[in-house]
């Protein structure tokens, strides 16, 4: 049992250092109520991430845990309360609040709403020639023309001419998200963060972006940070799983170990409600068993519960932790859990008997449809 | 009360009386029967057919989930449900019959009066809405709410006896009774959403029909709901029709799931037969496009292409343009759905008229050499699907 306050690469055998990291970042806002009265909203707490070339790190968690307020910090949109940001180990400095132009030349950020993102005003052409102008300074006609057609090209969307003049209200949801891609990879970043980038997508067309952000990964390598709230597009995509709870990070790891076996009570609960189309409805009873029917909510970020913030929703809730925050415990494998079970030595009490939960050979990538298409056979000769 | 307003309906009827004294249970067990339901959006130019031709039934305390992309018409077929569609939205065809629970005579939803439906109501049917905040009145207490409703349903109800039956209905949803006295915005946005499934649920409804209502809140308290419908279910015997564009959240939760593309259900059937044996090459596509949690993983490429825009809708099959299985003809005949055994399917692959496999499932079909000709097509789409992927990447 070991206990590092900041370690830098988690999860990573990181042959070389992260791109992008923010160790020990807090960021609190002020929030003054009609009456005047202020109160401080604890954002994120204590927050350590670090983002390595060529690879996938999805930050999950439910809206109001901190997800979008780390990668506006990693961003360099807010200024952090405390902690530093690290752009290739050098940290990352604010003027009055902002960073200076070069970071946004290095760290790009997706929105999730591609409708809001693109100026509804300009083509295509436009959207995307602005970033390559300020950040790179290509002028002239012909290169523009060729820079756009080449990002264009790289995000899928030919033929080319069909789209590129085309104003944003033309195109559909999935066009619009790859011109937003296209518009962040033209200032050609080494990071980019995606706030939950497929979630306002047509579901049929959410995999075509996930294959098109692998491939930008492989092929660029690109750090990427996938911020989403679905644990399976996460598994999907990702390397690396970071699980934050109110504003705090509870635990992290290579994205197969903290699916089948997770080592916080919150990340289990995260797994366990998640849909899977694989569960079906033989698990029905189980899923929606009288312990779901009250599992609690989220605590206001005004003012957190003491301790461990998951304490008031924990099933394993002792005395310690409603009122000392657990440190972060290094669990072996480039694997991290904040949890006083794992000091209290009562990790062996996640392990859900009867859950279903079978670990999966990592990265085992199985012939398509070859399972599905055999129970078909069998059922339509029945 | 419920008889007073189905005697009520009687009278102004459509003449389908044949009143079941010993009640519709056993002469049906189905609460809603949709027959070629067709809506469309007036406009200037051509009218856009929303839904076209849904069929189907609703059992009795069934979950019957409606999956579909956006602009696929599931909220159109809601708002047409419920009969709370507004101009340009017309029901131009089909009928919705609603069979009351107490065996009184059936009342078609297309042809009723306001009146009736006024009726019917809050006490046989209710909606849930996707947003709660936009279903619970902003400037009233949650109680006053309930009472509204209830009282109106039932006019003997005193204003105290109202709000206490509030505040029992919120703590079956799992929030104190002392929050009858809160303002929709003191609420968090789950607690917001079970008030208003509380609040669909006063009045004792035959039928609930649910529109996306856990689609704005997280996963957790998405599941925290679906525990407590499900359980309400059991003590209330509603049924459900469950809008979503979520399938794997159906696979898990609906009795059947219909399948819904460019205002058509192309597929229908028990939640096992949909995951287990898809038919139709779109409701293949979807199920695929959720990347499991658990199972082994591999390369997914969802759908190619986009969703049809339903002012120009593709002829002959509305899939066909992104359909891998597609063969001559699919661009001029459109496919009806056809039953096989309580699985239904709309998609050429599987009809008689056109060689196909009508009798798919039979085996003597399946014995002699006309074995799997969908089959086998599935089959190779699948193998063109992966040589393409290969070559193309992310596509």
């Amino acid at each position: 049992m070991t206990t590092t306050p900041a370690p830098s690469a988690p999860g990573t055998p990181a042959p070389d250092a992260p791109v992008l990291e923010a160790v020990d970042v807090t960021k609190h806002f002020t929030v003054r109520s009609a009456v005047g009265t202020r109160s401080v909203v604890r954002a994120v707490e204590g927050a350590t991430l670090s983002l390595p070339r060529g690879r996938v790190v999805a930050l999950v968690g439910e809206s109001g845990s901190g997800k979008t307020t780390l990668a506006r910090l990693l961003a360099g949109f807010y200024a952090p309360t405390s902690g530093e940001i690290r752009l290739e180990g050098v940290p990352v400095r604010q003027r009055r609040g902002r960073v200076e132009r070069g970071h946004h030349r290095d760290v790009q950020l997706v929105f999730q709403d591609p409708f809001g993102s693109l100026n509804p005003l300009h083509r295509v052409r436009h959207n995307i020639e602005r970033p390559l102008r300020l950040h790179h300074g290509v002028r002239g006609k012909a290169e523009l023309d060729r820079r756009v057609r080449e990002l264009l090209e790289r995000v899928a969307l030919t033929p080319v001419e069909q789209f590129v003049d085309k104003f944003p209200h033309e195109l559909s949801g999935g066009q619009r998200q790859r011109v937003v891609i296209a518009r962040a990879l033209a200032v050609e970043p080494k990071v980019l963060l995606g706030d939950e980038p497929i979630s306002m997508l047509d579901v049929s067309i959410r995999l075509e972006m996930l294959n098109l952000l692998d491939r930008l990964r492989t092929e660029d390598g690109l750090a990427l940070l996938y911020i989403t709230h679905d644990i399976a597009s996460a598994r999907y995509l990702c390397d690396d799983i970071v699980v934050m709870y109110a504003g705090e990070m509870v635990e992290g790891g290579p994205k197969e170990h903290v699916i089948a076996d997770p080592q916080h009570p919150y990340t289990r609960l995260l797994v366990e409600s998640s849909p899977d189309p694989g569960r079906g409805a033989r698990d029905r009873e189980a899923l929606f068993d009288a312990d779901a029917d009250s599992l609690g909510e989220p605590p206001s970020l005004i003012d957190p519960p003491a301790g461990c913030r998951f304490h008031p929703r924990c099933p394993f809730a002792m005395d310690v932790c409603r009122t000392q925050a657990p440190e972060r415990i290094n669990l072996g494998d480039g694997r991290w859990a904040r949890c006083w079970l794992h000091q209290e030595g009562r990790a062996g009490e996640l392990a859900r008997p009867g859950a279903g939960v079978e670990p999966v050979a990592p990265g085992a990538l199985a012939e398509p449809a070859a399972a599905p298409t055999a129970t078909r056979t069998t059922q339509e000769t029945q | 009360m419920v008889t007073q307003i189905v005697r009520d309906a009687d009278r102004t009827g459509t003449g389908r009386t044949g009143i079941n004294l010993t009640g519709a249970r056993s002469v049906s067990g189905d609460v809603l029967e949709v027959t070629g339901l067709g809506v469309e959006y007036v406009t200037d130019g051509d009218p856009v057919r929303a839904c076209a031709e849904v069929t189907f039934t609703l059992r009795r305390g069934e979950i019957l989930g409606v999956a579909g992309e956006s602009g696929s018409g599931k909220s159109t077929l809601i708002t047409a449900l419920t009969r709370l569609q507004r101009p340009p939205a017309v029901t131009t065809a089909g009928s919705i019959v609603f069979h009351p629970r107490d065996g009184g005579p059936a009342v078609d939803l297309v042809a009723a009066s306001p009146k009736e439906l006024r009726a019917l109501r809050w006490t046989s049917l209710s909606i849930v809405l996707q947003s709660a905040m936009d279903a619970l009145n902003p400037v009233m207490r949650l109680g006053a709410q309930f009472a509204d409703a209830l009282r109106t349903h039932d006019r003997s109800l005193s204003r105290d006896a109202a709000w206490a039956r509030a505040a029992e209905l919120l703590a079956t949803v799992g929030i104190s009774g002392d929050r009858v006295r809160s303002y929709p915005h003191e609420l968090s946005g789950g607690m917001r959403q079970r008030a208003s499934i509380a609040l669909a649920l006063a009045c004792r409804p035959e039928l609930v029909v649910m529109d996306e209502p856990t689609t704005a809140v997280d996963v957790v308290m998405q599941r925290q709901i679906l525990a407590q419908v499900l359980r309400l279910r059991r003590e209330l015997g509603f049924a459900v029709v469950f809008v979503t564009h979520d399938l794997s959240l159906l696979l898990e939760l609906a009795d059947r799931i219909a399948i819904m593309y460019a205002g058509r259900v192309v597929e229908l059937g028990t939640a096992d037969e949909i995951y287990d044996d898809p038919r139709h090459p779109y409701t293949r596509g979807l199920r695929d496009s959720f990347p499991p949690l658990r199972a082994p993983l591999r390369r997914l490429t969802g759908i190619p292409g986009t969703p049809p825009d339903l002012r120009r809708p593709p002829s002959g099959c509305p899939f066909h343009p992104r359909c891998a299985l597609r063969f001559e003809g699919c661009d001029t005949h459109l496919p009806e759905l056809v039953d096989a055994g309580g699985h239904a399917v709309a998609c050429r692959l599987y009809d008689a008229a056109d060689g196909g496999m009508a009798d798919v499932g039979l085996p003597a079909r399946t014995a002699d050499g006309t074995e799997g000709r969908a089959e086998r097509r599935i089959e190779d789409g699948i193998e063109r699907r992966a040589e393409h992927r290969t070559e193309g990447g992310a596509r």
